[in-house]
C-alpha cells in the first residue's frame, strides 16, 4: 500500500469510529433507548432527556476536536515521511 | 433612563459597528467577494459561522417552542448542533482542499457536467430564497417589536443595512461583520439566562441550573413533570412524538444543516485545510453555547409561567403580564366568569393563550433585569436576524452572478463584470426578499423548517458520494438529486399546501411527517444515484484523479 492510501485508509478508520460514536450518544441514547435511560436518575436530570438535551451536544464539540487532533497528527506523520 | 432610548442607543451602536466594519474591509476582487480571499482565521471563521447559522428563530423562538413541546423540541437541539459533525468529518476538509468558491462549482466539476451544475444551483436558489424570506420576515418583526415602527418600515430598515454592507463588503465583509454580530448575540443571550438561573436555582451556570433544585428542594423537572401531570399536559421530559419521527426529524435536521449552501461556503475562506476543520470545531463550540443554555431557559420560563399564572387571579397577576398581552402575545380569557387563569391543556376549559416566543422575550421583566438589558436583547436579536440573512444573499448572489453568468452563460466575462454582476444581483436578490419579508406568502413559516429537507434531499448525498467514491458518476448524481429535491417537493406540497390531493396525519407515509421527510429522499437519493452509476460509464481518469487530489491535504 503507498502513503497516500495508507492515509486515507486511517482518515476512514477515524471516520466510521467517530461516526458511531456521534451514533450512539444522539440517536442511540437521545432517541432510541430515551426511556430506558430515562429510569436513570442523574441530579436533577433524567439520563435520556439529558443526552437529548445535552449530552449529546457536549459529545459532538469533543468529538469535532478529537477529529481536529487526530488528524493533524496524521498529516504531520506524512509530512515528515516525505 | 427610558427604555425606548436605551434600544435605540445599544441598536444604533451596532448598527455603526457592522457598517465601519462592512466600509474597512470591503471586497476588491471577486475571490474577495465570494469567499474573503481564503484568508479567514479558523476562530473567526467559527464566530461568523455561528452567527451565520444562527438565525431570528434560534434566538427568540427556540427555547419558547422547546418550552412547549419538552423532551419533543431535542429534535432540534441534537438537530441543529449534529449537523456539524458532519460537515467538519465529511464535507469541510475536502471542500476547502477542492478549492473553488461555491457548492454548485463543485458538483459542476466534480460530475464534469453543466447540466449538474445547473441542477445544484437551482436546489440552492430553492434552499436560500425559502430561508431567506424567512430571515426578512424575523428582522422585521424584531424591529417592529422593539422600535414601535410597523413591520414593513422594519423589513425596508434591515433591507438597508443588509444591502448596504452586504453589497459593499462581499463575503469578506460578511465575516468581520458576523463576528461583531455573534458577540453581540450571545451577551444578548446569555446575560439574562445566567441572572434567571441565579434566581430560580442559586446555579450561575444555566446548564447546571436546570438540572438542580429551586428554594423548595424540589428538582426543578421533576417539579415541572408534575405541574404538567397536574394541568393535564404531556410530561415535559418524555415525548409525543414517535420514536420513528423524532429519528427522521433529528436526522433530516442533521443532513440538512451540513447540505446547506451557506454554511458550507463558509469554509471555503480559510487559508488551509487543517483551518477548515478547525473553524467547524469552533463553530459548533460557539454554537453549543447558545444551544446548550436555550433547554435551561425553555425549562425555567416554563415552570415560572405556570407558577405565576396558574390559577391566580387575573388582577394580581405581576406587570410584564399585561405588557406582553397588549402585543397579543399573550391573551387570557376568562370563561367561566371565574376571575381566576385556568391554564390547562383542555382546549374547552383553558383560558390562556401564551406565543413561544415570549419565553425569551418577556425574561428580562420576568427576572426585574435593568432597562439596557433588554435593549442589548433587541441588538441581540437583530445580530441574529442580520447576519442569518446576510450570509443566505451572498448565496444568491455568486449563484447567479459566479455559477450561472460565469460558469454557464457568459464565460468570458471580465473579473470586473463579475463582480459588478456580484453586486447587482445582490441587491435584486434583498429586494425580492425584502418583497416576501413584506408580503409573506402563507408558505413561508411552513417551508424554513423544510429547506433542511430540501437541502439533505439534495446536496448532502451528491457531495458526500463525490468526495468518499471515485465510480460516481454525472448520470447517478444528477438522477438522485433530481429524484430527491422532486420527492421532497412533492411530499412537502401535498401535505402542506394540499396539492396532488393533500393528506392528513394517517396519510404519512410509515408515519413520517414532511420536517423528517428530507430523510427518507435523502436515502432515496443515495439508492438513485448508486443504482444508476452501475450502469452508465465510470468518470475518466482526470477526474478520479480529482477526488485523489482532495482526499489529500497537502500539495497546496
Amino acid at each position: 500500500m503507498n502513503k497516500k492510501e495508507t492515509y486515507w485508509r486511517t482518515n476512514l478508520k477515524y471516520l466510521v469510529i467517530l461516526l458511531s460514536i456521534w451514533f450512539t450518544v444522539s440517536f442511540g441514547f437521545g432517541i432510541l433507548l430515551v426511556d430506558t435511560l430515562n429510569q436513570i436518575q442523574m441530579g436533577g436530570f433524567k439520563l435520556g432527556f439529558w443526552f437529548a438535551q445535552q449530552g449529546a451536544i457536549y459529545v459532538f464539540v469533543i468529538l469535532i476536536f478529537v477529529y481536529i487532533y487526530l488528524m493533524n497528527r496524521l498529516d504531520n506523520k506524512f509530512k515528515n515521511q516525505k | 433612563m427610558e427604555l425606548q432610548y436605551w434600544i435605540w442607543i445599544a441598536v444604533g451602536l451596532s448598527f455603526t459597528l457592522y457598517i465601519s466594519i462592512a466600509i474597512i474591509t470591503r471586497a476588491s476582487s471577486t475571490g474577495e467577494f465570494y469567499i474573503a480571499g481564503k484568508g479567514v482565521p479558523p476562530i473567526a471563521n467559527g464566530m461568523a459561522t455561528a452567527a451565520d447559522w444562527m438565525s431570528a428563530a434560534s434566538f427568540i423562538s427556540m427555547a419558547g417552542i422547546i418550552s412547549f413541546n419538552g423532551y419533543d423540541g431535542s429534535v432540534y437541539l441534537m438537530g441543529w448542533t449534529g449537523g456539524y459533525v458532519l460537515l467538519a468529518l465529511l464535507l469541510a476538509p475536502y471542500l476547502r482542499k477542492f478549492g473553488k468558491f461555491t457548492v454548485p462549482d463543485f458538483i459542476g466539476d466534480r460530475y464534469y457536467s453543466n447540466i449538474a451544475r445547473g441542477v445544484a444551483v437551482f436546489c440552492a436558489l430553492i434552499v436560500s430564497f425559502t430561508y431567506i424570506a424567512g430571515q426578512m420576515r424575523g428582522v422585521g418583526v424584531v424591529f417592529s417589536r422593539y422600535l414601535e415602527v410597523d413591520i414593513t418600515t422594519g423589513v425596508l430598515i434591515g433591507m438597508l443595512i443588509v444591502l448596504f454592507y452586504a453589497v459593499l463588503g462581499g463575503m469578506k465583509g460578511i465575516t468581520y461583520t458576523q463576528v461583531a454580530q455573534y458577540c453581540v448575540l450571545i451577551f444578548a443571550f446569555m446575560l439574562p439566562a445566567i441572572f434567571i438561573s441565579l434566581m430560580v436555582t442559586g446555579n450561575v451556570i444555566p446548564q447546571l441550573g436546570f438540572g438542580s433544585s429551586g428554594s423548595d428542594g424540589v428538582y426543578l423537572l421533576d417539579k415541572l413533570d408534575g405541574l404538567h401531570r397536574e394541568l393535564g399536559f404531556h410530561e415535559y421530559t418524555s415525548g409525543k412524538k414517535s420514536t420513528l419521527d423524532i429519528f427522521f426529524i433529528t436526522a433530516a435536521l442533521m443532513v440538512g444543516t451540513a447540505g446547506l449552501p451557506h454554511v458550507i461556503v463558509r469554509f471555503f475562506t480559510v487559508k488551509k485545510v487543517s483551518d477548515a476543520r478547525k473553524s467547524a470545531g469552533w463553530a459548533l463550540l460557539f454554537i453549543a453555547i447558545l444551544y446548550t443554555t436555550a433547554p435551561a431557559i425553555a425549562v425555567f420560563s416554563r415552570t415560572n409561567l405556570i407558577e405565576t399564572v396558574s390559577n391566580k387571579t387575573y388582577s394580581s397577576l405581576p406587570e410584564w403580564f399585561g405588557k406582553w398581552e397588549a402585543t397579543g402575545l399573550i391573551s387570557f380569557e376568562d370563561k367561566n366568569k371565574d376571575g381566576l387563569v385556568q391554564y390547562v391543556a383542555d382546549p374547552q376549559i383553558n383560558e390562556l393563550e401564551v406565543d413561544a416566543d415570549i419565553m425569551v422575550l418577556a425574561n428580562p421583566e420576568i427576572a426585574n433585569l435593568p432597562n439596557w438589558i433588554i435593549a442589548i436583547m433587541a441588538a441581540g436579536a437583530l445580530a441574529a436576524a442580520l447576519s442569518t440573512a446576510a450570509g443566505l444573499l451572498l448565496v444568491i448572489s455568486s449563484s447567479v452572478s459566479h455559477d450561472l453568468i460565469k460558469k454557464m452563460i457568459k464565460p468570458d466575462v471580465s473579473e470586473r463584470g463579475e463582480l459588478i454582476a456580484a453586486r447587482l444581483s445582490a441587491v435584486g436578490a434583498v429586494m425580492l426578499a425584502a418583497y416576501f419579508g413584506i408580503n409573506p406568502p402563507g408558505f413561508v413559516a411552513a417551508t424554513v423548517a423544510l429547506a433542511f429537507g430540501l437541502a439533505a434531499a439534495s446536496f448532502f448525498p451528491a457531495i458526500v458520494m463525490g468526495i468518499f467514491s471515485k465510480k460516481m458518476n454525472k448520470e447517478g448524481a444528477i438522477a438522485g438529486m433530481v429524484v430527491g429535491v422532486l420527492l421532497m417537493l412533492f411530499y412537502m406540497t401535498k401535505f402542506k399546501f394540499g396539492w396532488f390531493g393533500g393528506g392528513t396525519e394517517k396519510d404519512w407515509w410509515f408515519g413520517i411527517s414532511p420536517e423528517g421527510f428530507g430523510s427518507f429522499a435523502m436515502l432515496v437519493n443515495f439508492v438513485v444515484s448508486i443504482f444508476i452509476s452501475k450502469f452508465t460509464p465510470a468518470p475518466d481518469e482526470e477526474i478520479q484523479m480529482l477526488v485523489e487530489n482532495i482526499r489529500n491535504p497537502d500539495d497546496e
